[in-house]
């Protein structure tokens, strides 16, 4: 974790945030009780399984998956989803002709309502400065070799636009329900780094 | 005129590293961090693109030495200076005393 290593001693941080913390409650500007509320929701009531139940029910619900590739913020809305942020959420489908996959070149903007809070990689400056220029070979130290019919399309994230991957769902799950559907859907494969696991296959997947 | 933020097509930063099972936050200031932030934001009303904005200013060599919560915390403070919340002299202040166990 090169990304961690700084030239303050250990305690910097740490020092500065409690500093900051203590003059914004002193000042009345911060309620702590607030922070640990904040806190608990990002740990523990927001993360992939959101995202995950979005593509199990766009995969079962082809009038869903029109409205939600329609417009990306309402369709997550419609599934009762709190939608945390004012930013616009755009759904982008991977079909047989087009793999996505999404990074945010200039800091790392990231759809924490339905995928949690990003993994270290997605904000890292070897992810940010090149699966823009050499995705498929970023794509491939993920374990996923995109063939070379497929186009890759890679999605720069702004202040404004967020996006998520709608995953193809995998083959044989004719039948499954909704649930079973969610199981197999990650956070990788809706940032576009990987695919849905597909049991019997073993496609490489890390999460 | 771009910034060091804007790495899109650089080189030379090497492989991406990745963690498995990696928390939401690897440590308590992290968390921290993050939720002052964002309560910050909401309560002296500054938009998130003023704290991205301070981020992005930080000098080069801090913004790629720099853990990337700590800089949202250089940022965070950036932000609280400029808008008069805080004053730089008392950060360290309130730092040193509570490093000597002089208030909390």
């Amino acid at each position: 974790m090169d990304e961690r290593s700084h030239t303050d001693p250990p305690s910097g941080p740490a020092l500065r945030i409690k500093a900051l913390e203590s003059i914004l409650v002193e000042k009345g500007f911060v309620d702590p009780e607030a922070i640990d509320d904040l806190i608990d929701v990002v740990e523990n009531r927001i993360g992939p399984r959101n995202g995950a139940q979005v593509v199990a029910h766009a995969w079962v619900d082809p009038d869903y998956k029109e409205r939600l590739l329609e417009d990306g913020s309402a369709g997550i809305a419609e599934l009762g989803l709190s939608v945390l942020q004012a930013e616009h959420l755009v759904v982008l489908e991977n079909t047989p002709d087009v793999h996505n996959v999404v990074v945010c070149t200039l800091c790392s903007c990231y759809p924490w309502p339905v995928l949690g809070m990003q993994p270290s990689w997605y904000k890292s400056a070897a992810y940010r400065s090149r699966v823009v220029i050499e995705p498929r070979r970023v794509l491939a130290e993920f374990g996923l070799d995109v063939p070379d019919e497929v186009e890759v399309r890679v999605w720069d994230s702004n202040a404004d636009i967020r996006y998520m991957v709608l995953p193809i769902r995998p083959k044989g799950t004719d039948g499954w329900t909704e649930d079973e559907l969610v199981e197999l859907v990650t956070r990788d494969s809706m940032i576009g780094t990987s695919i849905p696991h597909d049991r019997g296959l073993n496609l490489a997947e890390d999460t | 005129v771009n910034g060091i933020h804007d790495m899109g097509g650089m080189h030379g930063f090497g492989p991406v590293v990745r963690e498995a099972d990696e928390p939401a936050f690897h440590e308590d200031w992290e968390r921290r961090t993050f939720a002052i932030s964002v309560l910050a934001a909401r309560a002296i009303e500054f938009p998130i693109d003023e704290h991205r904005h301070a981020i992005e200013n930080l000098a080069p060599t801090v913004y790629l030495q720099a853990a990337y919560f700590e800089r949202w915390l250089l940022g965070l403070q950036a932000v609280l200076e400029h808008r008069g919340v805080v004053t730089g002299a008392e950060v360290e202040e309130r730092m040193a005393a509570i490093a000597a166990g002089v208030a909390t």
